[in-house]
């Protein structure tokens, strides 16, 4: 069974404040040494999806410099592989709209693939969703279409803005909507048939439409059958700057990291080649996610430092993100605080946000 | 093929004798160093950084790991369309078979491929040292001086030069004579094993080499091929290199040479964004620190999870270290695991070898300084 990938960023937001000021939020930096969008890669890869159309419209800049032609996740192809696609087209006839736009303008790469089947993912619910498991399901249920959901006991704030799922007693999805209260959290992730797929977008934008999803499967006009995966392994929906922080420090939770990070699907990314890290005399480091490049002499705790940090003696990181390449200088305290890349903090300063409201520094930023 | 200024020929098949016990399975060159390298990464780093982008690499002992590492060279930007990374393990031929001889013999048998590029010069370099080289600098070298044959030479004491290859110059490092192993040395500057050669002149010699039977030649750049050489009265010239250089060829100074990376200060910066040292990186997730761990004055890989105390030693990717558990002054080889409770003191323990709860190493030795080697065979 053939799987073709969709990576649609259409109708993602860039809500993470001054991460995504100039990146979309699929390139924002995760977990030590990875960007949102590897996750839904490496999902892919490991399913063995080798055609992969990524649908980006804004923003898109440093997701190409991360992504390249995809030799981290073997979509190197000469034959399918990864198609990053932004918004390229001129036909004046052309009536489509929203993501629609992307699916109508880029036909050919669906016709052309010899798959049978297109899974489509976003970008900002990290998850590792086993997506030939997912397909075996789909068909053994003789569905239309198979949506992917989470049953989450405990619903947070970033929860909200998700679709939720009514699932009937047989399996089948019995209505789709946003009930805040509601437990069932839909994945943005769903598999249909191909020739399906092109099926349902031309009536789509025949009707006007802008939104595959919501018009084509929670409205669905055309009676699909629609069945729910129910997935229950790691997940993470980052849509504010409160839950990219919240869902980053608890990977220091050991069971998170291991659901994550789990050998038998490994984590792939652009390839940085830093010595490993180091530290020196007086480090105390306790608690802590650290990527490689790293020259710690000072103290971190509870928190997760990119690549190639610095924090020198005498100097305090607590409970916060620090990306690559930031230098703490001597005697400088941070603690709740997200820095973006390259910033520095000199001598002796403190900076120190709350621990629900972390304190975000712009790229840069020398302070 | 286009013509090449210069290209490279990297000897890779030695097995390392002195380093039995991390090469039983895999040559020198392929051996860990410094908490995510292979030795090998050393030269063919200096070789992309320097801008030479045609490399043959000789393979004989064990190259299994060598090749699939190597592999089509996209880690050192060597996979080229003209030229790149060629890796040249000994072949059968019209006139039969044998395995490479000795170093000289090992390019000998590969003319065809140094032929094709048509070089002006040959880079002849060993893949069993630890070094960040500009190796164009000593082509301008051997250029400024016209020199038939131009020998990276480094500093060594008296006392140390009685164990490498000396080479005795006239006051403008002009070469009169090689000295293998003297017992009296008459200078100081040894050779590390990186020669530039005139191609078209190194041709002949070698292809007069080639012919001589065994008894006569031991087919070596140092035994015979510069000897010859001088004796011919060719201009040979040495290039005074300064900097950190190390043969890593015991266990003693394998593992002293991954401690000189643990000063704050270090003679070999790893992390020079100017002179990066290419590796294949493994991809494992940022290192995970847990709350009772202690890590002083030590490197640590991608991959690692510490619950235990690590000081004065080197863990490589993928490496645990178990809560209660006391690493000192060690180099811990990739995906080892160690158990709770164990104390691990001056050793070097090899890839993937798990460590018991409870295990105690490297304490109670007869002789202080012994580095202790823990790898397939140890049994606890």
């Amino acid at each position: 069974m053939k799987l073709m990938g969709i990576i649609n960023l259409d109708h993602e937001l860039d809500q993470l404040n001054e991460l995504t000021y100039f990146r979309a939020g699929a390139a924002v930096p995760f977990a030590g040494r990875y960007r949102l969008i590897d996750f839904a890669l490496s999902n892919m890869m490991n399913a063995e999806v080798q055609d992969i159309a990524l649908f980006v419209r804004r923003k898109y800049r440093s997701l190409l410099d991360h992504i390249g032609e995809g030799r981290p996740w073997d979509l190197d192809r000469k034959r399918g592989g990864l198609f990053i696609l932004p918004p390229d087209w001129n036909d004046p006839t052309d009536i489509s709209a929203g993501d629609l736009q992307h699916m109508h303008n880029n036909r050919d790469f669906f016709d052309r693939s010899t798959s049978d089947y297109v899974v489509h993912s976003g970008s900002h619910q990290v998850s590792k969703v086993d997506f030939c498991d997912l397909a075996e399901y789909h068909k053994q249920k003789g569905a239309d279409v198979t949506v992917v959901y989470k049953k989450i006991d405990v619903l947070q704030p970033e929860h909200e803005p998700c679709f939720r799922v009514d699932i009937g007693e047989d399996g089948f999805v019995t209505g789709i909507h946003n009930e805040k209260d509601h437990h069932n959290v839909y994945l943005e992730l769903f598999i249909m048939e191909k020739n399906l797929f092109m099926q349902q977008m031309e009536y789509c934008i025949a009707h006007g439409d802008s939104y595959f999803f919501r018009d084509a499967i929670l409205r669905n006009p055309n009676g699909l059958k629609i069945a729910a995966y129910e997935y229950t392994g790691y997940h993470a929906v980052i849509n504010s700057v409160e839950s990219y922080y919240k869902n980053s420090l608890d990977l220091l939770d050991q069971e998170k990291y291991e659901q994550l990070f789990s050998k038998d699907m490994p984590i792939q990314t652009k390839i940085k080649y830093e010595a490993p890290t180091k530290y020196l005399e007086g480090a105390d480091v306790k608690n802590s996610l650290v990527a490689n490049g790293c020259r710690i002499a000072g103290e971190v705790d509870g928190s997760v430092l990119f690549r190639g940090v610095q924090v020198e003696k005498g100097a305090k990181v607590i409970n916060s993100i620090i990306m690559q390449k930031c230098v703490i200088k001597a005697g400088a305290i941070v603690e709740n605080v997200i820095m973006d890349k390259d910033v520095q903090l000199t001598e002796n300063r403190n900076l120190v946000g709350d621990s629900r409201k972390p304190f975000v520094i712009a790229k840069r930023s020398i302070i | 093929m286009k013509k090449k200024e210069m290209i490279a020929m990297l000897l890779a098949g030695g097995q390392g004798k002195r380093l039995m016990g991390l090469t039983k399975s895999l040559a020198k060159p392929a051996v860990y160093f410094g908490g995510t390298y292979r030795i090998i990464d050393f030269p063919l780093s200096n070789c992309t950084n320097s801008g030479i982008d045609t490399v043959g690499v000789l393979t004989q002992y064990e190259p299994l790991v060598l090749h699939s590492y190597i592999g089509v060279g996209s880690d050192w930007d060597m996979d080229r369309k003209n030229g790149g990374v060629f890796v040249l393990p000994p072949h059968e031929r019209e006139n039969g078979s044998s395995w490479y001889r000795g170093t000289a013999d090992a390019i000998s048998r590969n003319l065809k491929f140094i032929d094709q590029y048509d070089p002006e010069h040959l880079l002849v370099l060993s893949g069993d040292h630890v070094y960040k080289m500009d190796y164009e600098k000593l082509l301008a070298y051997h250029k400024e001086k016209n020199a038939d044959c131009t020998i990276s030479v480094i500093n060594v004491t008296l006392e140390e030069a009685s164990s490498f290859g000396m080479l005795n110059t006239h006051d403008d490092l002009r070469i009169y004579e090689f000295d293998e192993k003297p017992k009296h040395p008459k200078s100081t500057l040894a050779s590390m094993g990186v020669y530039i050669f005139k191609w078209d002149l190194l041709r002949k010699y070698l292809v007069e080499d080639l012919q001589k039977p065994d008894s006569e030649s031991a087919h070596d750049f140092g035994k015979d091929i510069v000897p010859k050489m001088l004796a011919d009265g060719l201009s040979l010239f040495a290039y005074p290199f300064e900097g950190y250089w190390r043969d890593v060829g015991t266990i003693p100074s394998l593992w002293e040479a991954n401690m000189d990376l643990l000063k704050d200060e270090p003679e070999l910066d790893l992390n020079d964004p100017n002179w990066r040292i290419y590796t294949r990186n493994p991809n494992e997730p940022a290192q995970y620190i847990a709350p009772e761990a202690k890590l002083t004055n030590c490197m640590v890989n991608e991959g690692c999870k510490v619950y235990g105390e690590v000081d004065h030693s080197v863990l490589f990717y993928g490496v645990e270290v178990g809560e209660g558990s006391v690493i000192t002054e060690s180099v811990i080889m990739p995906e080892v695991k160690i158990g709770k409770n164990v104390r691990i003191h001056r050793a070097i323990v090899d890839q993937g070898k798990d460590i018991p709860d409870g295990t105690v190493i490297g304490e109670d030795r007869e002789d202080p300084n012994e580095i202790v080697l823990i790898n397939g065979d140890s049994s606890f």
